[in-house]
């Protein structure tokens, strides 16, 4: 593969799943109005939305500093560096090297930070809220993450997530319980990360439970608009870094363009399987008090330390 | 080639000597630390970076000075090592020199004079612990670094809280140095020569080594801040005037770090996988206790004196993992962890002096100090915002600073783990890889509750609401502090994208520590990718990182305005339409920290004063303590009384007392003395 033709399918990907990160968005919402006997919201949904909002005026708070402002851009910029290192569709990824699992957290991390600083930054008590609730479901969340993605790694021998992916996809049919912690792990991590139940309700504007939607109530229009897309990113993203440690047959390999074909396939029908699955978790469930999403995360955090032990402890 | 600048580095301290005493002068000293003492002092500092970073690709060079005493020279030496820490001490001092320039400006003459004084004494004392090849200049040069920072500490000795954090700092300063002693003690064996190559050569069993590297450990430990040795430094730092407070925290603790890999690595030698895991648990335990009571402070360098502890940890964490893989004889991992500890060095020196230098803006110009009556400073500090933004995003370990770097190399050391035989350990890795990263989302959060509290929101002391909305950046510090900050900004930056260029510096040092380093190839191979093994197994490119992320900004930003329109309308607060907003309802810090107060309740002595339904003047009071003090310095201090007052029954004031207690010695010496 010469390097044009790999940088343009770095872009493509990257383009690819940030336009298709909104549909998952609209499918996870269908499905969920399916099993809770509501009529379904058009798939397309999340799209009209995001138009919708990229047209009106944006409304700011006087003291907004410009902080306020760039927020949404950096968010909509992390997840884009985000959906360009996971590999979605095929494993050949030239810009995936620059930054590995490590990174990857680190990128959630600045997007975190960043939204929780802007939060605070109009001076509201929802604001204020919101931001330690979101700081608070990220110190455990972080780190259970980085380990469950390190299990992952000791059984690839490299934090690239390339490599792991393809380490992971050529391996005999076995069944690592290294590995099913970690999956159970991160299970958890997603829905925490994504402001799912039972940690968040995204749909929810009660106050004492909301966490996500306390910190952006000051957003508005385009800023909104970016802030909205780049969760639907970031879903996504999480989603695609699930099925590729946990569910990996199927990706198309470094310069096997006939794969793609089947990739696209494998992908379709595994990210359906796993929207239908986020959206019968959220009705099963109750949303947890916001005391209890600390145990949630710290028995997310063990299981994914447990998971690393476990590798060691088999390799003996 | 020639051999590293040794001579060029003496004159460096001597120039810092130089500026120290001009600003004793009779007369013309005050003016002169007021004009000019404090930038050319950055000047040399720069100089000295630069000896520094030559030292590094130079051959070692010694030096022996007949001074000091008779028969006891002064040995120097300048090897790749020393010069890192020159490089650190130079570059890093440069910012906080210019910084002091504007920060000092308005001091009284007479003190002015004498912090001139103290502050180079100090600097050219750091310069000499790193430049000593043997036991004696290195205590002599400790010795005085302590004392210079202790009358630097109780520059405001008027107070009394003040005098009593520099008593605790010199106390513990000098338990370490007594402990560094005996560290030397003991690898000079009685052999009367003390310079560093006769301690190298010392032959030891295991067991005095191993003691050898306690006594060595903890002594440096207690500069370090380590734990349970850390109690001065959450007291001493803050009491300090803030650029002093930068230089001890930034630099003062490197020394220490720079004192323990000298004589652990170098002098004892033979590393033993046992010491790391030493080093590993108390460096694990340093950093969760330094992040979980920062995250309670109201009291910014407080706050930040909890973070130092925390980083020195982080330190720590890479030193024990290298000495775990060197034990092991995995010189090439051990290698890695090394050069993820002296990175992380580095960077903490620069954050950590640009969030203390930021700090001391705060209470030098708004006259701030606890966290809960700021508010909203961005609008009137810009300048020291931003600053202070890039420094907590570096220590906050998030990409592309730098402070990510070494926390990225911390953990790919961990993740060496599986070349080890040895099963326990192996798996114990990754648990101390658990710590870093639990504590690294922790420094996130509290960094977030520093800046949101702190530089966000509206502001809370009435002073500056009167001067909302912002009217201009007439709060904000003056010229040299701006410059002196943002040279450490730039730092920050500087060591975040081109990791590469260092990475190649510190394998330097390794090869002369270990004899093994990382496979120069692969470093060389490129500037842009950060591949400390094998680009299969690790590798980070922090410059795509940014520019992916810069590019993607600005695209966005351009085809926004393009597609649609950048059209804003300015309004109240919305806050779900709640009318009567006011800066009393914002997070304070003490809220902001309230889960991880719940969380860990037990680790910290709290006490708590929660008004009742009928109080006529509720007030909420919330004091949180060290548990430290309760079950080690409280009991260690009445044990000392209690034996200092049994003792002191000797003295009675009578001349035959005494005159009895001399014939008694005598009369004792004289019969088993023989």
């Amino acid at each position: 593969m010469t390097p044009a033709t790999g940088i343009a399918f770095q872009l493509l990907q990257s383009l690819f799943v940030v336009l298709v990160a909104p549909l998952l968005m609209g499918w996870v919402n269908q499905c969920r109005a399916w099993l809770q006997n509501r009529a379904a919201p058009p798939l397309l949904l999340p799209y009209y939305t995001l138009a919708k909002l990229f047209h009106k005026d944006a409304v700011i708070a006087r003291n907004a500093s410009p902080l306020f402002r760039l927020t949404p851009y950096i968010l909509f910029g992390c997840m884009w560096l985000a959906a360009g290192i996971v590999p979605v569709l095929a494993t050949a990824l030239p810009f995936a090297p620059a930054a590995d699992i490590i990174a990857l957290v680190g990128v959630f991390a600045l997007a975190r930070v960043f939204s929780a600083l802007a939060a605070m930054d109009i001076g509201t008590s929802f604001g204020g809220l919101g931001a330690r609730r979101e700081m608070l479901i990220g110190f455990l969340a972080e780190p259970a993450m980085l380990m469950t993605l390190f299990t992952a790694a000791f059984i690839a021998g490299s934090t690239q997530l390339t490599t792991i992916v393809n380490t992971l996809a050529h391996r005999e049919f076995a069944i690592y319980p290294s590995l099913a912690f970690a999956a159970l792990a991160f299970l958890m991590v997603l829905l925490a990360e994504n402001a799912r139940i039972p940690i968040d309700n995204p749909t929810t504007h009660l106050e004492l439970t909301m966490v996500h939607e306390a910190m952006i109530l000051e957003y508005s229009a385009r800023h909104l608009a970016l802030i909205e897309w780049a969760v639907a990113i970031k879903l996504f993203a999480y989603m695609t870094i699930g099925i590729a440690l946990f569910l990996p047959w199927g990706i198309a390999e470094a310069g096997h363009w006939a794969g793609l074909p089947l990739a696209f396939a494998a992908l379709g029908l595994k990210l359906a399987g796993a929207g239908a699955g986020l959206a019968l978790l959220e009705t099963v469930l109750a949303k947890l008090r916001l005391f209890l999403a600390p145990e949630f995360l710290s028995a997310a955090f063990l299981l994914a330390v447990l998971g690393m032990l476990i590798h060691f402890l088999v390799l003996d | 080639m020639s051999a590293a600048p040794l001579p060029e580095a003496l004159l460096c301290v001597a120039a810092w000597l130089a500026l120290g005493a001009g600003s004793l002068v009779p007369g013309a000293g005050a003016w002169f630390a007021r004009r000019a003492a404090f930038p050319l002092g950055a000047l040399v500092g720069l100089g000295l970076a630069l000896i520094g970073l030559l030292a590094i690709w130079l051959p070692p060079a010694a030096l022996v000075l007949p001074l000091g005493l008779p028969g006891l020279p002064f040995h120097l030496r300048l090897d790749p090592l020393a010069g890192f820490f020159l490089l650190l001490l130079g570059a890093v001092s440069a910012g906080i020199s210019v910084y002091a320039h504007g920060y000092f400006a308005d001091e009284a003459p007479g003190r002015l004079a004498l912090i001139g004084l103290q502050f180079h004494v100090f600097l050219a004392s750091m310069a000499l612990v790193i430049l000593a090849d043997d036991a004696y200049l290195f205590m002599v040069a400790w010795e005085t670094m302590a004392l210079a920072s202790y009358f630097l500490v109780t520059t405001d000795h008027h107070q009394a809280p003040i005098r009593s954090a520099g008593f605790l700092y010199l106390l513990i300063a000098h338990l370490g140095a007594l402990a560094i002693l005996l560290a030397f003690g003991i690898l000079h064996g009685g052999r009367g020569d003390y310079s560093f190559a006769a301690l190298r050569a010392a032959e030891l069993t295991p067991f005095w080594s191993s003691a050898a590297f306690l006594l060595a450990f903890f002594g440096f430990g207690a500069k370090a801040g380590m734990l349970p040795l850390h109690a001065w430094l959450p007291e001493a730092h803050p009491a300090a005037p803030s650029p002093v407070s930068a230089l001890m925290s930034g630099v003062m603790l490197k020394t220490a770090i720079y004192g323990m890999v000298r004589v652990i690595y170098d002098l004892i030698g033979g590393l033993r996988w046992e010491w790391g895991l030493v080093v590993l648990v108390v460096g694990a335990g340093t950093t969760l206790f330094g992040v979980l009571y920062a995250l309670m402070q109201h009291d910014l360098k407080r706050l930040l004196a909890y973070h130092s502890i925390e980083n020195i940890g982080i330190i720590l964490l890479g030193l024990g993992m290298s000495m775990v893989f060197v034990g092991f004889g995995q010189p090439v991992a051990g290698a890695l962890g090394l050069i993820a500890a002296l990175y992380h060095t580095l960077n903490h020196a620069v954050f950590k002096a640009l969030l203390f230098l930021g700090a001391g803006s705060i209470l030098h110009k708004g006259g701030l100090r606890n966290l809960n009556d700021m508010g909203g400073l961005i609008r009137t500090m810009p300048h020291t915002a931003l600053y202070f933004l890039i420094g907590a995003l570096a220590i906050s370990a998030l990409p592309p600073l730098n402070g990510f770097v070494s926390e990225w190399l911390t953990f790919q050391t961990a993740l060496q783990a599986s070349v080890l035989k040895h099963g326990v350990v192996r798996s114990l890795l990754p648990l101390f890889a658990a710590t870093l990263a639990l504590a690294g989302a922790l420094t996130a959060m509290c960094f977030v509750k520093v800046y949101g509290v702190a530089f966000l929101g509206q502001p809370r002391e009435p002073r500056h609401r009167a001067h909302a909305p912002a009217p201009g950046d007439a709060l904000d510090c003056g010229i040299a502090e701006r410059i002196g900050m943002a040279w450490l900004a730039i730092g920050c930056f500087v060591l975040g994208l081109f990791p590469s260029a260092f990475l190649l510096m510190l394998n330097r040092i390794c090869v002369g520590l270990l004899g093994h380093g990382l496979a120069e190839g692969t470093l060389e191979s490129s500037w842009l990718w950060l591949v400390p093994t094998s680009s299969a197994q690790a590798s980070y490119s922090p410059l795509i990182f940014i520019l992916v992320i810069v590019a993607v900004t600005c695209i966005t930003f351009v085809l926004v305005r393009r597609f649609y329109h950048g059209r804003v309308r300015y309004s109240h607060p919305w806050d779900c339409g709640f009318p009567d907003q006011t800066s009393r309802m914002q997070d304070t810090a003490d809220a902001f920290g309230q889960p991880i107060r719940h969380m860990f309740g037990p680790l910290y002595l709290m006490k708590r004063h929660l008004p009742g339904p009928d109080d006529p003047a509720p007030r909420f009071a919330l004091k949180i303590e060290d548990r430290h003090w309760v079950w080690l310095y409280l009991p260690v201090a009445r044990l000392t009384e209690f034996v200092s007052a049994r003792i002191a029954l000797l003295q009675r004031g009578r001349i035959s007392i005494y005159l009895l207690y001399s014939f008694l010695t005598l009369i004792v010496l004289l019969v088993f003395a023989r």
